[in-house]
């Protein structure tokens, strides 16, 4: 069964094509670094954080949601996990140095998320999101009941600190340079993920998991890790978050939180790198424009409406769309 | 217990809440067939392809694997020892190009599945033998097509490649050629062929023309018992066998122009 086509020159043009790829994929992450680097001269650098950390939030939900197929709804318990024992770590023990104090939150929330990732992950679609939905419910009574976290007041005036002991976060600058390094960190990782042979795997299982079984492949093995990396992110994202407002609330163990990162993912474009960026940049800017204005009674119905339309009419979110318009009509 | 079988199943069963979808099945493979199951609707041919790769879990009986005792493995344990199925539905990744489909398989002989932190670029190295996979099934030409762009024949040969990059000892084919057109389904006839030299093929066909040009060996189920075992012409030639498939009920209507051995032959 010969062809009259060559196969060493198919598979050059494929390897060709990989790197043309790359080359995009390195020439957008170049144009996204430099309008970041230079964001904090032209807006208020406290709101830049605040969609970096929502933007890494996001990144990692989808992480599960659209690489893995995994939707969870009980992920507002590990960036609260980490937001908590960040602050109260940094609050209480002086002379902790900001960085152990992330990483800490991160762990936390990283083990967590091993605890729900072992409970649910034999679960299949609506069960699953239920069954992470109501660990992630009991994660936030343990925080309403308990002391440290200030219960319905929250935890306020966390020092931002010292980074290393030596630079100083109170500066607006600084916290922010540092936010926009983690956050790079993070957002390579999560690339480095989805193009791994782990990340191959994932694919595969979100496409057609019965075969990926009959190829040989534990799959739950893979859904745990997935899982857990994700919960690290989010953690992560919870701990910087804390520092950057120097404060740690129910809002971020709250349901609504689960439900704001689907949204922000799906705006975005799930199952897409840069989606879950630009979805959260854009919830984050749509509740803060109309909370200044006269609609600030409106934002949920609004930010509901986005949602009815996305999973109506552009399934693909915004930069889901962007990427399908550009396929189309420039080859 | 004899080398000679492949696979050995001992008095399989398989109880739905009061349902029994098989029973008591004895199957031997043996070494080196084409082994057809075949049997009317609801017969329980593919609960016993999902029983043999433990996608559901038997009720009762043993399932032998070269001698060794399999029934407690898990599915994915009994796919790297060389079991390796196919599905009903044409089992796919649909949003891969056709190589990357390939190089799923491949990979998990490789042991860095788990490695989230390389380099996808790794994987390369499994291109080589991807493109000659993909050349014998005749789709070099759509190595680096998404595989949802592919026609239904082509998604089918592509499945089979991928099986075929297990290097499995026994191939579980179900149904390879549902719902096919006469030409595809003689390229998967000769694909299969092809595909079972120095292979052992259990196979659930409904085309009983492609069961009299492939197989050597033919158990007819009828509901989840075994009604008859043989070679083509024993089987065909067995009056039980015309029952379960016509039905003396008229419960046989169904697709009795290809079921029936007589006018699946004058069909050609």
């Amino acid at each position: 069964m010969t062809q009259p086509v060559n196969q060493a020159e198919i598979h050059q043009a494929i390897l060709e094509q990989q790197k043309a790829d790359d080359r995009k994929r390195l020439m957008a992450n170049g144009v996204l670094l430099l309008l970041l680097l230079v964001a904090p001269f032209l807006m208020y650098p406290v709101f830049l954080m605040k969609i970096l950390c929502f933007a890494l939030f996001a990144v990692a939900f989808n992480l599960l949601f659209g690489f893995t197929g995994l939707l969870s709804f009980g992920h507002a318990a590990f960036l609260a996990a980490g937001g908590y024992t960040t602050g109260y770590l940094l609050s209480n023990m002086p002379g902790l140095t900001t960085e152990v104090g992330i990483l800490a939150g991160t762990l936390v929330a990283t083990l967590l998320g091993l605890a729900f990732a072992l409970i649910s992950i034999r679960r299949q679609g609506i069960y699953f999101a239920m069954v992470t939905l109501a660990l992630a419910q009991l994660v936030f009574f343990f925080f309403v009941q308990s002391e440290f976290t200030g219960g319905e007041d929250g935890m306020h005036g966390i020092p931002r600190g010292e980074l290393f002991g030596l630079i100083s976060l109170d500066n607006n600058l600084n916290m922010y340079y540092f936010v926009l390094t983690v956050f790079i960190a993070c957002y390579f990782l999560v690339q480095r993920v989805v193009g791994s042979p782990f990340g191959q795997v994932l694919k595969a299982i979100k496409q057609n998991e019965p075969r990926a079984v009959s190829l040989g492949y534990k799959v739950d093995r893979y859904k745990v890790l997935a899982f857990v990396i994700s919960a690290a992110l989010a953690g992560l994202a919870g701990s910087m978050k804390s520092v950057v407002f120097q404060l740690a609330s129910l809002n971020d163990a709250h349901w609504h939180m689960s439900g704001e990162v689907i949204l922000m993912t799906l705006v975005g474009g799930m199952g897409t790198l840069l989606g879950p960026v630009v979805g959260a940049t854009f919830v984050v800017n749509v509740e803060y424009q109309l909370s200044q204005g006269p609609l600030r009674d409106w934002v949920d119905p609004i930010l509901g409406g986005v949602f009815v339309l996305t999973v109506l009419a552009f399934r693909s979110g915004i930069v889901g769309e962007i990427q399908k318009f550009m396929k189309k009509n420039l080859g | 217990m004899s080398e000679q079988y492949v696979l050995e199943t001992r008095n399989l069963v398989k109880e739905f809440k009061g349902f029994v979808a098989v029973d008591d099945v004895n199957l031997k493979i043996r070494k080196g067939d084409i082994h057809a199951l075949i049997g009317p609707n609801g017969a329980g041919k593919t609960t016993v392809f999902n029983l043999l790769t433990k996608f559901l879990i038997p009720t009762r009986g043993q399932i032998l694997y070269k001698g060794e005792d399999i029934t407690s493995l898990k599915s994915a344990a009994i796919a790297r020892k060389g079991v390796v199925r196919s599905f009903q539905i044409s089992a796919v990744f649909p949003h891969m190009t056709a190589l990357e489909n390939i190089r799923v398989a491949l990979q998990t002989f490789e042991g860095n599945s788990f490695s989230f932190w390389q380099s996808g670029a790794r994987l390369n190295k499994l291109n080589e033998r991807a493109m000659e996979l993909l050349d014998a099934v005749g789709l070099t030409s759509f190595a680096n097509t998404t595989t949802v762009e592919l026609a239904y024949g082509r998604k089918r040969a592509l499945e089979l490649a991928t099986t075929l990059a297990m290097e499995p000892e026994i191939l579980l084919l179900d149904e390879p050629t549902q719902g096919m057109g006469s030409e595809d389904v003689d390229r998967v006839v000769e694909l299969v062929r092809s595909a079972a030299k120095g292979r052992t093929v259990l196979m659930v066909e409904h085309n009983l023309s492609v069961v009299s040009k492939l197989c050597d060996r033919i158990t007819v189920l009828a509901q989840g018992a075994v009604l008859t075992e043989g070679d083509y012409e024993t089987v065909s030639a067995d009056p039980r066998v015309r029952e379960v498939y016509m039905g003396t009920d008229g419960s046989g209507e169904r697709g009795a122009a290809d079921t029936n051995p007589a006018s699946a032959e004058a069909a050609q």
